[in-house]
């Protein structure tokens, strides 16, 4: 409910005085500071900033290094991974458990405990579990499978997705909970319909539910892109990018660049490119989202 | 939409345990089920063992002499690789980041929130929106910029530097919650309030604070949660001598020296996940509505 009376300038002073903070957080952080890194990604900073432009320098010796390569791969590989499995995987478990079950809060939290463990916690659980000498392989072997390999954390070409197992670890509870949810909400005629139909339960959820629950899917796709993007503190618990440049991601590309070897142009060309990132997957479900119809932002209605 | 449904599951009709299809559906939710709670077992029983124990075992077997040395060399004497004081160093820095954080940034929310639902005016919903996309900018884009901010404020490096920041990031997600909640009281008790001659701060301290509560315990679990588990923040803002559990942890577990010793590596794990594991158990559908918010921000 706005108020819609006209405003002098000094009217509605108070909330304009609360406001304040987010003001200066929009236009100086995330309007300010996002144009300053953009700007200065075209210079030659070293370890300090300065305005001497270089046009592209930065960029093209960032897409010529392969570490920023392989970053880039391995948040594609990740990216791709991660997002598929947890929507695929959420999704499921969110069905199965709309079945009507018993104990459905402790499977709920069962779930949903490991959303609440911060990425240093899970990637060290998870590093533990697959360190070679002690944890899975060792287990199977000790089974009498002498020579069972499961070199996932050592073996640079599989590091990545011992990242995924960790994540998926982390994060499927939270789209199963969001996909729960999306079930909820959807009418209890739509299913009437379809049992009088005689529709088969899968097929129902295949080509009536699913399709029902785009928003859903769409928003919970957008959240996790934006999270998978910006994958940082995982990896350095888990493998801290090794073995050598095995599993290095941009994130932890820009840290090093800008923090530890006083590389910041390097360090805001890849914030950048990070950036870009997030806008080709934020503009379409933005432009989606609001569509001329233009309702109220989020949750709680 | 909501996640916490009172009504429950609803929909097909209720099934009989031991029909062909329930046996297939708690099977596969137990078998998830397991997966899931593996790491932690595997944290608890690791953490239990000696050395000895664990290079001989296997991760999956229950200690057979159950040691809580480890759990007291974690918190009072496992090295960093700067000193040897434990994860008791980072628990401390925590709660000292923690408690101004989340009182700071549900304040500024709350205020912001309620402005933006009653007291809009030109202008407030444009920065609302811009608000809410500037928590998709990866921070990586920001940090930088804000290191110097901070450094010329002076306040880099120290305690209030990172309170600043983490109130800085929390304020898209907390604002949107406060003011979507704000929206979904009946207007006509502001506008009662209004027409007795209530003013802003007025109508917020009495009427609205204390129709507030749980949006108020889901603002808490938020940053809660949010703020124990930050890594990057703590690392680049805190300063040394300030660095979250979290940082420690991970300086404990990964530091290159010494011999690893699994066992309090373990417990320090659990050490640092134990606050937001807590605030989760005992907290049930309150945590649910806030990472509803915090995913469902679009």
């Amino acid at each position: 409910m706005a108020a819609t009376r006209p405003f002098a300038p000094l009217r509605n002073l108070n909330a304009k005085i609360a406001a304040v903070p987010m003001i200066a957080t929009v236009l100086v952080v995330f309007i300010g500071c996002t144009l300053w890194t953009v700007v200065y990604s075209f210079t030659s900073s070293r370890s300090l900033p300065t305005l001497d432009f270089v046009g592209i320098d930065q960029y093209r010796r960032l897409f010529t290094t392969s570490r920023w390569i392989v970053s880039l791969r391995n948040l594609a590989i990740f990216g791709i991974l991660a997002l598929s499995f947890s929507l695929v995987l959420g999704f499921i478990l969110a069905a199965l458990m709309d079945q009507k079950i018993r104990f459905e809060n402790t499977f709920r939290t069962v779930f949903l405990y490991p959303h609440a463990l911060s990425f240093i916690v899970t990637g060290l659980v998870w590093q533990w579990i697959l360190t070679p000498a002690y944890g899975v392989q060792k287990v199977v072997r000790d089974l009498g499978f002498e020579t069972f390999n499961f070199p996932i954390l050592t073996d640079g070409r599989f590091t990545i997705y011992a990242i995924v197992i960790a994540s998926l670890w982390q994060g499927t509870g939270l789209v199963m909970a969001l996909m729960l949810a999306g079930l909820r909400n959807i009418d209890d005629e739509i299913w009437k319909a379809a049992r009088v139909d005689g529709i088969p339960t899968w097929r129902t959820y295949l080509f009536i539910i699913i399709p029902m629950m785009r928003p859903v899917f769409a928003t919970t796709l957008v959240i996790i892109a934006a999270t998978i993007v910006k994958v940082y503190d995982l990896v350095v618990a888990m493998t801290n990018g090794g073995p050598g440049i095995a599993s290095e991601v941009p994130a932890k590309y820009v840290y090093d660049f800008m923090f530890s070897r006083g590389n910041l142009g390097q360090g805001l060309a890849a914030s950048t490119i990070m950036l870009t990132t997030v806008l080709i997957i934020l503009v379409p479900w933005a432009l989606y989202e609001y569509r001329p119809r233009n309702r109220t932002l989020g949750v709680g209605k | 939409m909501s996640l916490v449904n009172p009504a429950g599951p609803r929909g097909r009709r209720p099934r009989r345990i031991g029909s062909p299809t329930s046996i297939m559906i708690y099977g596969i939710l137990i078998v998830a089920a397991v997966y899931y709670l593996i790491p932690l077992y595997v944290m608890v029983m690791t953490s239990l063992k000696g050395m000895p124990e664990i290079r001989l075992g296997n991760i999956f077997s229950p200690p057979v002499e159950v040691t809580f040395q480890p759990w007291a060399t974690a918190w009072n004497s496992a090295c960093t690789g700067l000193y040897c004081e434990g994860i008791k160093v980072g628990f401390f820095n925590s709660m000292k980041i923690l408690v101004p954080s989340v009182i700071f940034s549900i304040i500024i929310a709350s205020v912001n929130g309620y402005a933006l639902s009653n007291w809009r005016f030109k202008g407030s919903e444009l920065f609302f929106t811009a608000l809410i996309f500037g928590a998709f900018i990866p921070y990586q884009v920001m940090l930088y910029p804000l290191v110097i901010i901070t450094r010329e404020l002076g306040i880099f490096g120290t305690l209030t530097g990172v309170i600043v920041i983490h109130t800085i990031f929390g304020m898209p997600i907390l604002t949107l919650l406060f003011r979507n909640y704000f929206v979904s009281l009946p207007p006509e008790l502001f506008k009662a309030a209004r027409v007795d001659g209530a003013g802003f701060w007025r109508i917020f301290l009495q009427i609205m604070l204390p129709m507030s509560l749980p949006i108020f315990v889901v603002a808490v679990i938020l940053q809660v949660t949010g703020i124990w588990n930050d890594f990057l923040f703590g690392v680049i803002f805190a300063g040394t001598k300030n660095f979250p559990m979290t940082v420690q942890l991970n300086n404990i577990v990964n530091s290159t020296q010494g011999v690893k010793e699994y066992n309090v590596n373990m417990a320090a794990t659990i050490l640092t996940g134990a606050v937001p594991l807590l605030v989760y158990f005992f907290s049930g559908k309150y945590f649910v509505r806030g990472i509803a918010a915090g995913a469902v921000k679009g």
